[in-house]
């Protein structure tokens, strides 16, 4: 009987850890098991006793990446509770300031961690030795992003504006308007990024997904919506828990998220860009058609496309919320504490991220529930290890394991970084 | 930054105990007030590092180390020179940390000419905790022998 074991041995490191077993049995997938240690659990024990006003900087600490997504869903779940609604200043800022965010971490992916996969590089160093212009291209393109997290939340990482109800304070349009410029180069190289990685050569895959994302009324989406899926859910952010279910797995501290009764789903950019296509502006969805994108792609080696017209659409959308802005009377709204439950969903650059929190009256956090989009999507990246690779088993082990490498930094998982650093072992059996 | 600055970067993370010993090095030159020498402190994320070390002629670059040595060593890395050891410095969020962006930086050619990192060994890495007392020793010695250095190269250099 012939077995073969791929197995990627993750670094220790304090932000977490995650590894990769793959066991092939008689020429298919016996098994693929992704490990990851979970921070939010250790965070959602931290918030419970603290007061409601202390949980966007609490959260955001949880990923150095995606703060503002932390923030968002902790200050949308918190006003839900407390029966409040933010005025459209307030609501376009933060729209704004997720555009940072998702330009910040997704040029990151796209740049550092991901491309080198296509181009047969390491890693981001081997790539900026034989093109240090496209490098320093991507850089340029997330320090634009990082320009206007600094701007609006006051710091590149880990922003600190943010508060329940609104901002501590807010932008003149003056300081909108200068920013706008670099904005507006960066539209220019996001352009050309997805003419760059549109030409890269994507292993045939093609997955029958469930796809969930977030789908306002008219606008593709960030802080608000309900969520959906491409087999016919359609509920309000109240009724996740209703609908979607954690469970314990052995070989995993991190808890695999499903939909009752439906199984494994997929969040990020694949789910919101099938979901919402018709609401990208229309260079946003233009440029896809340029580079032959359908409405829908489910190969997920294609995400990387899908993730540059997503920049591309957030410096779109930074610059239409700029051009628009009108400052607000008030930094933020009144707020009053009071008992009761909330819930927030908004779309962090990796996916759909929810947050529950019960309230006492005087507004201590008595429980709290964070569901991040990477436990939502190790399900279907286990999936994809048995669907796609078990169809490239021809393969020799260092191609083999590249490829299965690959396919979890499809999704620009929060343990992405670890793994272009990975020590890596195969062993036949 | 102008070009010809001198630039020191503390890296580490305030609250976790010994990492936070980069910071709490650039903190003390920071009161020193050399002319001509700026003073920064990260998280350790490359690309920041990477836009902190932009123009600068020469940089001092402190982080904390996990090499298995006693907690408190010093370790002296030119970088310009060489590529850094492997060993784990301080925790950075999403592993493209130090070694990487000196690296990065290499190969775009921005790295300063004069680029030194010293690696200070910890001992614990808990919340809230403070520096171990030998990490605060070290910290102490290596804002001194900064200091030197910096007095050095700003007079032989005339940078600021």
């Amino acid at each position: 009987m012939a077995r073969r074991t791929i197995k990627v041995d993750a670094l220790a490191r304090v932000e977490g850890e995650g590894a990769l077993h793959v066991t092939v049995r008689d020429g298919a997938v016996e098994r693929a098991e992704l490990r990851f240690y979970e921070p939010p659990r250790f965070f959602e024990a931290l918030l419970r006793g603290r007061a409601y006003t202390e949980a966007p900087d609490i959260a955001a600490r949880i990923c150095g990446i995606c703060p503002v997504a932390y923030q968002m869903s902790a200050v949308h779940a918190m006003e839900d509770a407390l029966g409040v609604s933010i005025p459209q200043p307030l609501r376009d800022l933060r729209r704004l300031l997720y555009c940072a965010e998702w330009i910040e971490s997704h040029a990151l992916h796209i740049y550092m961690l991901h491309a080198p996969d296509f181009l047969g590089f390491e890693g981001a160093i081997d790539m900026a030795r034989a093109h240090p212009g496209v490098v320093a291209r991507g850089l340029a393109l997330k320090k634009t992003g990082n320009d206007l997290m600094a701007l609006l939340g006051g710091r590149e990482v880990h922003p600190i504006n943010v508060r329940v109800g609104g901002f501590y304070k807010v932008p003149r349009r003056r300081d909108l308007a200068a920013i706008a410029e670099g904005l507006k180069r960066a539209r220019d190289v996001a352009l050309e990024t997805v003419k760059w990685v549109a030409g890269f050569d994507f292993p045939e895959c093609e997955r029958d997904y469930q796809l969930v994302a977030l789908c306002p009324a008219a606008e593709y989406p960030f802080n608000e919506g309900r969520i959906v899926s491409s087999r016919g859910l359609d509920i309000a952010a109240r009724d996740y828990d209703e609908h979607f279910e954690e469970e314990h797995v052995a070989h995993s501290t991190a808890l695999h998220a499903h939909i009752r009764g439906r199984g494994a789903y997929l969040v990020g950019p694949l789910a919101r860009y099938a979901l919402n296509f018709d609401k990208l502006s229309p260079l946003a969805r233009a440029t896809a058609r340029d580079i032959g994108l359908d409405r829908v792609c489910r190969n997920p080696y294609r995400s990387i496309m899908v993730r540059a017209i997503e920049v591309l659409y957030a410096c779109d959308e930074a610059l239409r919320l700029i051009e628009s802005y009108a400052e607000p009377d008030a930094p933020c709204v009144a707020l009053s504490p009071r008992a009761g439950v909330g819930h927030g969903c908004t779309e962090a650059p990796r996916g759909m991220l929810y947050h529950r929190y019960q309230l006492a009256a005087d507004g201590t956090i008595i429980s709290a529930r964070i569901v991040p989009p990477t436990s939502q999507n190790q399900a279907s990246i286990e999936e994809d290890l048995t669907i796609c690779v078990g169809a490239w088993l021809d393969l020799p082990d260092d191609a083999l394991r590249h490829r299965c490498e690959q396919t979890v930094r499809n999704y620009d998982p929060c343990i992405s970084c670890a793994t272009h650093f990975l020590r890596v072992d195969m062993n036949r059996v | 930054m102008p070009t010809g600055q001198c630039l020191v970067i503390g890296i580490g993370n305030a609250d976790r105990g010994d990492d936070a010993v980069g910071r709490v090095v650039a903190r003390k030159l920071s009161t020193r007030r050399i002319p001509g020498v700026r003073v920064l402190e990260q998280g350790g994320e490359a690309a920041g590092l990477l836009d902190g070390l932009s123009g600068a002629q020469a940089a001092y670059l402190i982080d904390a180390a996990r090499s298995g040595r006693l907690p408190g060593t010093i370790s002296r890395f030119d970088a310009a020179a060489m590529e850094l050891p492997r060993i784990a410095f301080g925790c950075s969020t999403h592993g493209l940390g130090l070694a990487e962006a000196i690296e990065l930086a290499r190969a775009l050619g921005q790295l300063p000419h004069r680029c030194v990192v010293y690696a200070i060994e910890g001992r614990a890495y808990d919340i809230g905790a403070p520096l171990s007392p030998e990490v605060a020793t070290a910290a102490e010695a290596v804002a001194r022998m900064i200091a030197d250095e910096m007095r050095g190269f700003v007079r032989d250099e005339g940078a600021g």
